[in-house]
């Protein structure tokens, strides 16, 4: 007890030392500045997804982020939304393939994806995620979006914002200069490129449309009922007025006869 | 309750019910003819709107609990799988998440107003101290409540809220130890904190019910301050006052829908979106807005309290931190009996008024002070020296500005009555 006791403070302080020291090396570098504000089809009250840029986005996760990135809370049948019909969704799923089991035999088999099937991740666990990225951990992207301040622009930003390093910003070996990733120093090498993935609507093939298009993908699958919640809301914020107008018209007449 | 004249009702089942159990009574006696203060003011509304939010919350969190999971490995996945696959779950679970917070606005506006008014003041001691039971559980509910999800915020608040415990001689340790069933904050914690939340809200509502209950023997307070003498003063409370109610409530609902359906992330912090990972401390821990003054008051105390020149320490600085966040609730307790000021209103009480209104600048500041670093600065003077003045000032108002206020100020004159101040109201008005 007491061992663990000792060595949870040491934990403790070791993760101060870690916050202290992180905030000032921020501090030195300059704070990080947040990202320009970009101009989406889904921001404000009406705002919705642009299903154009949605099955885009899907594109170049499948074809880049998806080698490093799962995006486990997503499940193929999800992708109606974004315009597929089923049976283009079953294509989807049977690019890939997943573990299931035990079969009677009590053996684990592959099988073909199917639309009920979650994304499937690239790595099985977080260990050998760890281990093939030089000890940096790619995070699953399902949430990025709402776990980012300003989680859409971030996306976008952090795609676009590597460059030779600024402010005498050490870079080890290994490691990239980002001008929006807290502290600059960035374990995921730049993933995006002109012309690395095929679009066959004619939209332009360039770095920032695919980090446009694939920030627009991951705000939809982070809060993939917004278009539902949006209209609804706006439904109940109306009736919600008409009837306390209703209300108040009343109040004020009741209360007329009394004073 | 129960025996004492029976009203007379049309409806022969009502009637047949009643007669054996005076609930129709009961309620056409505390809500229908009620005799209530005619001159009642907006502020007036946040009780009912409390209320209301109380039973959103309870609706709301049991649908969600019969989805979630409270197990580690589990809790956050589980509250995902409700936001993308439990028809309507995002609804439940923003209308849940923000409706916490839309609670506290009601309750916080709701005790301010008790303040000013002077509604704590006698015969409504009881009355008031209820209401600081129901918000002392509200803050208990809610906390563990946000540690249910399970996200970086979830379990790194509990882990240094629960901490704070530790701060106590000789029994902290082992409380802290009891309280999370372990040596860290981990599943056991997080299985009791569920049971918990499920419980606490209903003790919340028995609590209410005793709040109400004195509240219907001693009549409510008005702005003027004054008793009503007589039935000029007060209007029956249907449909006088639950018109106006309903009016104030969906106005209050427009608000927080606006927050549910078109800002529900708002309020919250995105490292929330982050699972719990006990080897990743966030940058910054803060708690939810509504605990941020109190947080700011357990930061402001720096400095430890012992023996000068000496290693003697008997208040570590954690350990006064502890004392003053809960004593800023405490002394609310004991209100009644640091203001001891005759009138009650502060409409008839101008330095009172501007004391008071100083503290309502000075717990929003603290709760600014709260939500920045610790070592944060603002207009070149450290956060930290503006959050030990705020708290100064704080407790400075409860235990020297009310005490003298309540031998020495003077007041403007009281109107006779209720209808009278009405009048002159109007007048002034027309
Ligand atoms: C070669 C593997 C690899 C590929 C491909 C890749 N990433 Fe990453 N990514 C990483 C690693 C490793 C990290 C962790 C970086 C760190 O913590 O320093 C990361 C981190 C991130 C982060 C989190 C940054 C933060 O704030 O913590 C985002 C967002 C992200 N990647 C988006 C993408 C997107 C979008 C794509 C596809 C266009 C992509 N990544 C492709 C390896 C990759
Ligand atoms: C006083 C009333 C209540 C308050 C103030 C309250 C507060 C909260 C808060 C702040 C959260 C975290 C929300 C989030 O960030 O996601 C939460 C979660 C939760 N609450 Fe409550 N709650 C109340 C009543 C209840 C009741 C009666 C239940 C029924 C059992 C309940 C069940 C849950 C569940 C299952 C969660 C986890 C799901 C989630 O995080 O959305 N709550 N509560």
């Amino acid at each position: 007890m007491k061992m663990k006791r000792t060595f949870s403070a040491l934990l403790v302080v070791l993760a101060l030392c870690g916050v202290v020291g992180y905030s000032s090396s921020a501090y030195a570098a300059g704070d990080t500045p947040h990202p320009p504000k970009q101009d989406w089809s889904f921001s404000g009250m009406f705002g919705t997804y642009d299903k154009g840029a949605l099955q885009r986005g899907l594109k170049v996760y499948q074809n880049v982020c998806s080698a490093c990135h799962g995006m486990k809370h997503l499940r193929y049948r999800n992708l109606t939304a974004l315009g597929y019909n089923e049976n283009q969704v079953k294509n989807i799923a049977a690019q890939y393939s997943v573990t299931d089991g035990p079969n009677d035999e009590g053996e684990m088999f592959e099988r073909t994806a199917i639309p009920s099937d979650a994304f499937v991740s690239p790595y099985p666990n977080e260990a050998a995620a760890k281990y093939a990225n030089n000890g940096a951990y790619p995070v699953d992207l399902s949430l990025i979006t709402k776990a980012r301040h300003s989680g859409s622009d971030y996306v976008y930003g952090l795609l676009t914002g590597y460059s030779e390093p600024e402010h005498g910003v050490e870079v080890p070996e290994g490691k990239y200069y980002n001008k929006y990733f807290p502290g600059h120093v960035i374990s995921m090498a730049p993933p995006l490129s002109d012309d690395i993935v095929a679009y066959d609507d004619g939209t332009p093939t360039t770095t920032e449309q695919y980090a446009k298009d694939v920030a627009h993908f991951l705000t939809w699958a982070a809060d993939p009922y917004m278009e539902d919640r949006k209209r609804i809301g706006l439904r109940v914020i109306i009736f919600l007025l008409v009837f306390a107008g209703i209300m108040y018209a009343y109040k004020r007449q009741l209360w007329a006869d009394l004073h | 309750m129960g025996s004492g004249q029976r009203e007379k009702f049309d409806n022969p089942v009502v009637e047949w019910v009643d007669s054996r159990l005076p609930v129709f009574t009961l309620m056409q006696r505390e809500y229908g003819s009620f005799p209530v203060p005619k001159n009642f003011n907006y502020f007036w509304n946040f009780g009912a709107i409390a209320g209301v939010m109380l039973v959103t919350m309870i609706v709301t969190g049991i649908v969600l609990a019969m989805q979630y999971t409270a197990h580690t490995d589990l809790a956050f996945d589980s509250v995902e799988r409700i936001m993308r696959d439990v028809n309507f779950g995002w609804m439940l679970r923003y209308m849940h998440s923000n409706g916490a917070s839309f609670f506290f606005i009601a309750v916080y506006i709701h005790i301010f107003r008790g303040m000013y008014y002077g509604s704590y003041k006698g015969p409504r001691e009881l009355l008031w101290i209820l209401g600081v039971v129901i918000f002392l559980l509200m803050m208990a509910t809610a906390f563990i409540g946000y540690v249910l999800p399970w996200g970086q915020m979830s379990y790194w608040g509990a882990t240094v809220i629960t901490n704070l415990f530790s701060a106590l001689p000789l029994v902290g340790e082992p409380i802290v130890t009891w309280l999370w069933g372990g040596f860290s904050v981990d599943n056991p914690t997080l299985n009791r904190f569920f049971a918990l939340h499920y419980l606490l809200p209903f003790v919340i509502f028995a609590v209410v019910f005793l709040h109400v209950w004195a509240l219907h023997i001693c009549g409510s307070n008005n702005p003027e301050g004054i008793e009503p003498k007589s039935e000029q003063d007060t209007v029956s409370f249907h449909p006088y006052y639950t018109i106006k109610d309903s009016f104030g409530l969906l106005f209050f609902l427009v608000l927080y829908c606006l927050f549910v359906f078109f800002a529900p992330d708002y309020l919250g912090h995105p490292d929330n979106y982050i699972p719990a990972d006990p080897l990743v401390t966030p940058a910054h821990i803060v708690p939810e807005w509504y605990f941020l003054p109190f947080y700011a008051i357990l930061r402001a105390i720096t400095f430890e309290i012992g023996i000068p020149f000496t290693d003697i320490v008997f208040i570590t600085a954690k350990l006064g931190g502890v004392i003053a966040m809960f004593g800023a609730i405490a002394l609310w307790f004991v209100m009644p009996w640091l203001d001891t000021h005759p009138v009650r209103s502060a409409r008839y009480r101008p330095l009172y008024r501007t004391f008071f209104i100083l503290l309502v600048i000075d717990f929003v500041a603290l709760g600014y002070i709260g939500s920045q670093a610790a070592d944060a600065v603002l207009f070149g003077l450290p956060l930290s020296v503006m959050g030990l003045i705020c708290t100064a000032y704080y407790f400075a108002f409860f235990l020297v500005i009310l005490p003298v206020l309540s031998k020495k100020e003077k007041v403007k004159t009281l109107p006779n009555s209720i209808h009278d101040a009405v009048l002159a109201k109007n007048k002034s008005h027309s």
